[in-house]
């Protein structure tokens, strides 16, 4: 990689980037992990979860959405950034019903693993406990709304990949949630098919394969070997490949 | 309604309430009734309050029930695991799980009974036994034992320390594993597993056969003590296996009556309502099961380790057999129905359970490959299990998109409801009555529950209205905190 690119300072590092990249994109790839929960690598920036935020230059911003600038002084860990990356997750985990122990998203879980990432050990809020029935419609998904974290990665993913627009949010603020796209409001009623790519981005546990849950022993999932900072730098890398 | 159930005017009397009751799972309560004589008028064991787990599984999909089931309690969930599994493996059309996961679930279920054994009698009952029922209580506790018998109390947390690496080692983890699943397991042993434990196995087995050694001897020492305290008579409840030898994991039910003729049995697990009913009363959260054709006033039963091994016919390691013939030759011709007996049953259900372990250790299939199992989907499932403390029934019904409509769950503990209280109502007769209550003399009383070892927790069905906790899970799945809704905190 050629040293003549323009730089950033990120906390105490320079920090090489390819005009365009957003400083998270610039980061990772120089091999720093930066907390997120909505963004993936394939889809537009969205900056919905705002556990990337960062200081530019003493402004507070997403790093998923902002652009890396020549000069730019960049914070991304101190204790003011880390507590509010903290309760923005531990908010997420009140907001909905998170019951990492039942649920077969667990080990395998964004959320669960930037939690644990974050050093989350609380709920801290109490909890809301929202009533949430799962939709078991469909013949082969199983849609577990009390987990949804409104990142909309399975809304961009069906109508810019999958060209469906199976899912969409509905809704503000507090009552923002997911809604599927059929008269009957039932996922049955689509024509989402599990090789769908909106099968495969859900952070957490929301778009579910029916009758395989918990098929993946304690120990080989995702992050049962490796924390989620070194998971999303070698996703990182495989994707620049 | 028996006799000491019900007081005629209990306006009148002093109530004397022990809660909770010490050294047992869950939180329970006593209650008994005296008059100014001290004559005792009315005992009761009640469960003071019920979550209704069965409505929180409804609406869930049927492949989370058996990891979610482990909630139920924080002192059983292995069992539930299984036994919950065992209900979906028939709604998954797996009327056979292959041999490995029968053996991974096996081993699984034998290294749970012998932890949960050991921590009973080691823990929880052993300071009533070694130091005495009304020694000092500040010493009547696992600290005591250890101080007054360092040996026994270690040989107890190692014994517990294998039965946990067999859960470990199937499940995943200790607790909240997730091993067995609808229709077989997602693991089997590894080579290296199976030595780690196989290593330990000798040291095991001899702490095993001393156990059942010292309980023997304790019950030779005071002979007529251990045969009278809290006894009484009633009908016996266990699965045995199919060729009629003890089985904890499968088999079909049987039912003996006070003086070992058989009521029912080679019951199916599908047609145990057909066989027992459950009865409410007011004073308690805790149902009444009893056997049908007997009728709720005396169709009550026991369950657990004094059930099961005078049940069967035989148990099919040589040491755990060798062993029940000494104890049933305590009693020839005749049923033992005395609660301290079950600490000796239990003792050899310990020694069975390492006998089995070394037998599945020893398996070459526990290594295989072919790990689950389906076949045409059916609409319900009954799985029953023996677990440490008696047969637990999980009863599923599951619609056609997957999720579950119906749950039913007889935990062990509520098999032995009646019999609890029956067990306190003989000891207070024998000892409270016309005494002034001391602690030695009401800690006779908790002496009687302790024998069952009661999981009040799962009684309880010690979950709540969805949602009552958030729980931080790291990666490995290990509980780092647990939030209640009223913001109290509980160690993961
Ligand atoms: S269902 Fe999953 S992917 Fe879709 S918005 Fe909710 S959390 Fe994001
Ligand atoms: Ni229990």
């Amino acid at each position: 990689m050629n040293d003549d690119r323009p730089r950033f300072t990120l906390d105490d590092q320079e920090v090489a980037f390819t005009p365009g990249q957003t400083i998270l994109e610039a980061a990772l790839a120089a091999g720093t992990y930066v907390p997120t929960l909505c963004h993936h690598p394939e889809f537009a920036p969205h900056g919905s979860c705002k556990v990337c935020t960062v200081r530019v230059n003493g402004r507070t911003q997403s790093s998923c959405t902002t652009p890396a600038h020549p000069g730019d002084v960049v914070e991304l860990h101190s204790e003011e950034l880390d507590d509010l990356r903290k309760s923005l997750v531990q908010l997420l985990f009140t907001e909905g019903n998170h019951f990492c122990p039942s649920c077969e998203q667990s080990g395998n879980c964004q959320l669960q693993a930037v939690g644990y990432e974050l050093g989350v050990v609380s709920g801290h809020f109490n909890p809301l406990f929202p009533t949430r029935p799962v939709d078991a419609s469909h013949p082969d998904v199983l849609l577990d709304l009390n987990r949804c974290i409104l990142c909309e990665l399975c809304v961009r993913a069906s109508a810019q990949v999958d060209r469906k627009s199976v899912f969409a949010l509905s809704g503000r603020g507090i009552t923002k949630h997911l809604v599927v796209n059929a008269e009957s409001g039932r996922l049955g009623d689509t024509d989402l098919a599990v090789e769908d790519k909106a099968m495969s981005v859900c952070p957490v546990g929301v778009i579910l394969r029916k009758r395989r849950g918990f098929r993946v022993p304690i120990g080989e999932r995702k992050y049962d070997r490796r924390p989620i900072s070194e998971v999303a730098l070698d996703e990182a890398e495989g994707e620049r490949r | 309604m028996t006799d000491l159930e019900k007081a005629a005017d209990p306006s009148k009397l002093r109530r004397i309430a022990i809660e909770p009751v010490s050294r047992v799972e869950g939180h329970g309560k006593v209650t008994i009734l005296l008059d100014d004589q001290n004559r005792v008028h009315q005992v009761r064991l009640h469960i003071v309050e019920f979550r209704g787990f069965e409505r929180f599984i409804q609406g869930r999909p049927y492949w989370e029930v058996p990891v979610m089931v482990q909630r139920l309690c924080g002192i059983c969930p292995v069992s539930h695991h299984l036994a919950a599994s065992k209900a979906l493996d028939r709604v998954v059309g797996a009327r056979r799980v292959t041999r490995t996961a029968e053996l991974v679930r096996r081993l699984m279920h034998y290294g749970q009974i012998l932890q949960s054994h050991a921590l009973h009698f080691y823990h929880l009952s052993s300071p009533d036994l070694l130091l005495g029922f009304e020694s000092e209580p500040e010493r009547r506790n696992v600290v005591g034992v250890l101080a007054a018998y360092p040996d026994i109390a270690r040989q107890g947390v190692m014994l517990r320390k294998f039965g946990q690496e067999a859960i470990r080692i199937t499940a995943g983890k200790r607790v909240h594993g997730t091993g067995s699943i609808p229709g077989g397991v997602n693991k089997s042993v590894s080579a290296s597993e199976r030595d780690e434990l196989a290593r330990a196995l000798p040291q095991v087995l001899e702490w095993a056969r001393l156990g059942v050694r010292m309980v023997a001897e304790l019950h030779a020492k005071n002979r007529d003590t251990y045969e009278r305290f809290g006894t009484v008579r009633s009908s016996l409840l266990s699965l045995v296996g199919r060729d009629g030898k003890l089985d904890l994991y499968d088999g079909v039910l049987r039912a003996r009556d006070a003086d070992g003729a058989i009521i029912f049995d080679g019951v199916e697990p599908d047609d145990y309502h057909a066989q027992l009913r459950e009865n409410v009363r007011s004073w308690s959260y805790m149902k009444f099961p009893f056997i049908r054709s007997r009728g709720a006033e005396t169709g009550w039963y026991k369950v657990g380790p004094l059930a099961r091994i005078q049940n069967c016919d035989a148990i099919g390691t040589p040491l755990a057999e060798t062993a029940r013939q000494e104890l049933m030759a305590t009693s020839p011709g005749a049923l033992i129905h005395a609660p301290l007996l079950f600490h000796w049953a239990r003792m050899i259900e310990l020694l069975h359970a390492a006998e089995v372990i070394g037998g599945l250790l020893d398996d070459p299939d526990l290594q295989g490959h072919d790990l689950t199992t389906s076949g045409p989907r059916a609409t319900s499932g009954v799985g029953i299990i023996e677990a440490p403390r008696g047969t637990l029934i999980h009863h599923y019904e599951v619609d056609s998109q997957d999720l579950v409509t119906m749950c039913n769950l007889i935990v062990s503990t509520t098999h032995n409801n009646q019999a609890m209280n029956e067990a306190i109502r003989q000891v207070a007769r024998e000892y409270l009555d016309g005494h002034e209550p001391t602690e030695g003399l009401l800690n006779h009383i908790e002496v009687a529950i302790r024998a069952f070892d009661p999981c009040l927790s799962c009684a309880t069905h010690a979950l709540g209205k969805m949602p009552l906790w958030v729980e931080i899970v790291d990666a490995r799945g290990d509980v780092l905190q647990r939030l209640t809704r009223d913001g109290e905190r509980s160690p993961g």
